[in-house]
């Protein structure tokens, strides 16, 4: 059965108000995003809906206590607040240079997790 | 008391800042400082630990750490020479700027040119004016943003949120990830005040109670925040007398606006719009003092820190051209004005004559939201000239419409432009 389904896409700051014509989880038509990638977001939050984490992990001996971190890609989005907890639990030692991989493959997601910043030693 | 003298000057080293001196020294100026008063460059990126940043400016969907660092190493790159841990403290004709830091005591630079890059800071709890106690456990959103994302505590346990802006929402995702609960996010206005994607991945995403229309008319505990008494307003947002309850929490978050910081700017003798809320510029971000420039959230608050910068560049390149001797030709300017549905507009008057030589942006916001299709005109005298078409207007999502050499002819001839939404 058709049924005309509502999203506003979360790729980009332009948050597109996108209307989508679906029969089940097929997508018929779309109309409303202002580029592909609002295409590609539909059809992927009816299947598989995924999300950016960006979190912090603790630092020792840093000129701050903690560094930034994020998925070097969306994760599935109800893993996002397990992997988050998971991250809460670890500790880096500085110093720590930016882009620096925190943990691989969290929760056999296949997503790494990376520094946004550098943190020098204190 | 030690003396520099430089080409452009630049109060402020965060993403306004930080391209404005970049583009002034690719412009060619050749002394370019920057003066920052906290302890690292990147102004209020570096606790922005989200996504989002840098879209349209890089192609790249940056966290704000990445967006600022990579403006501070294209700085660093150069011999724009930076002081941190700097206070700016005056501002006297000349320009002549009086700074201080812990090593060098009072530091005076003397400078052809002078940018304002001091960004905005947040509407606190007194402008409010919310009735109650004043227990501890009131703060600013980005405040507690500060303290989570890098001084690493939290706060409080069990938050309420009042305002629904970008920072506000943000946080109610951020709390949320770090192990806290969110008991409500409120809004005063019928809409949600901050991009619709935060409403979907911050708010929606952790299913966080968001009450429209509804304010906090108490804040009750003694030493502590216990609970918010909140209730709905009417149209003109007058509590409604017999909705009142109460919701338990022990920290209460202000996100209800930022406000351009232009203590400075004042100080400077500039002319203030007291609409937008910073200096009057023209086309080339001058402010009414000649060779002083505005860039980024001290001229108004923006939706995108893409767009802050590039309002710096253009503040960096014509600071620069000044202070190498090459003024403004043009001598006439005429306002553009604020008209239907329109709150400010950004510049508030331009040089006709300079649309021939490139294209320029006019930003504004507008007063009410319209969800359904409308129009953004720019109007010459009564004469419609620029006519967009767009599928709603928000108050939270800035317009930007752009003038050039097919206008130019036109624009010569008017006495004032109007912006205006139809």
């Amino acid at each position: 059965m058709q049924e005309e389904r509502e999203f506003i896409c979360v790729t980009c700051p332009v948050g597109c108000s996108i209307r989508a014509i679906v029969d089940g989880d097929q997508v018929i038509e779309i109309v409303g995003n202002s580029c592909k990638r609002g295409e590609a977001f539909v059809r992927e939050e009816m299947s598989n809906p995924r999300r950016m984490l960006t979190t912090t992990v603790s630092v020792d001996d840093g000129i701050l206590p903690l560094v930034p971190v994020h998925s070097n890609q969306a994760l599935p989005k109800h893993l996002v607040q397990e992997a988050a907890k998971l991250l809460r639990s670890i500790h880096l030692q500085a110093p720590i240079a930016s882009h620096q991989t925190v943990m691989t493959n969290i929760l056999g997601t296949g997503v790494d997790i990376v520094t946004s910043r550098a943190v020098s030693r204190s | 008391m030690k003396q520099y003298a430089c080409d452009v000057l630049i109060i402020g080293g965060g993403p306004a800042g930080l391209a404005a001196a970049y583009q002034a020294r690719e412009t060619g100026a050749e002394k370019v400082v920057v003066l920052e008063r906290n302890s690292e460059l990147g102004g209020i990126l570096t606790q922005c630990i989200h996504n989002g940043f840098g879209v349209s400016v890089f192609g790249d969907d940056l966290t704000g750490p990445e967006y600022a660092g990579r403006w501070v190493e294209q700085a660093l790159a150069t011999d724009i020479e930076t002081f941190v841990k700097t206070m700016v403290l005056d501002i006297q004709p000349g320009p002549r700027v009086i700074a201080s830091n812990e090593e060098q005591g009072l530091i005076e630079f003397e400078a052809k040119a002078l940018v304002l890059a001091m960004g905005c800071r947040e509407r606190p709890r007194g402008a409010l004016a919310i009735p109650g106690t004043r227990p501890a456990g009131v703060y600013t959103a980005g405040m507690a943003q500060r303290m989570v994302n890098m001084e690493g505590y939290m706060p409080g346990e069990n938050f309420v949120i009042l305002g629904s802006g970008d920072i506000g929402m943000i946080m109610a995702r951020r709390l949320t990830l770090e192990g806290a609960h969110v008991s409500a996010m409120l809004e005063v206005l019928p809409y949600v005040s901050g991009l619709k994607r935060n409403l979907v991945q911050c708010i929606k995403d952790f299913d966080i109670p968001l009450y429209l229309s509804t304010t906090v008319t108490r804040v009750n505990g003694r030493d502590r925040v216990e609970s918010v008494t909140v209730s709905q307003v009417d149209e003109r947002w007058r509590p409604v007398a017999g909705t009142e309850r109460d919701i338990p929490c022990d920290t209460l978050l202000l996100s209800v606006g930022l406000i351009p910081e232009n203590e400075l700017s004042m100080l400077a003798g500039v002319e203030i719009d007291p609409i937008a809320g910073g200096p009057f510029v023209d086309e080339c971000m001058a402010t009414s003092v000649k060779g002083v420039f505005a860039a980024g959230n001290v001229v108004h608050v923006y939706d995108l820190v893409d767009e802050v910068t590039r309002s710096a560049l253009r503040a960096g390149q014509h600071a620069a051209e000044f202070a190498l001797g090459t003024t403004c030709p043009f001598e006439t300017s005429i306002p553009i004005q604020a008209g239907d549905n329109v709150h400010h507009v950004v510049p508030q008057h331009i040089h006709p004559q300079a649309l021939a030589i490139q294209d320029r942006k006019v930003e504004f916001r507008v007063r009410t939201p319209i969800e359904a299709a409308a129009r953004a005109e720019i109007l010459a005298d009564d004469e419609v000239i620029v006519s967009k078409r767009l599928r709603y207007v928000r108050p939270s999502e800035m317009i930007i419409l752009s003038l050039g050499s097919d206008e130019a002819a036109v624009v010569e001839k008017a006495s004032k432009l109007t912006v205006r939404i139809r």
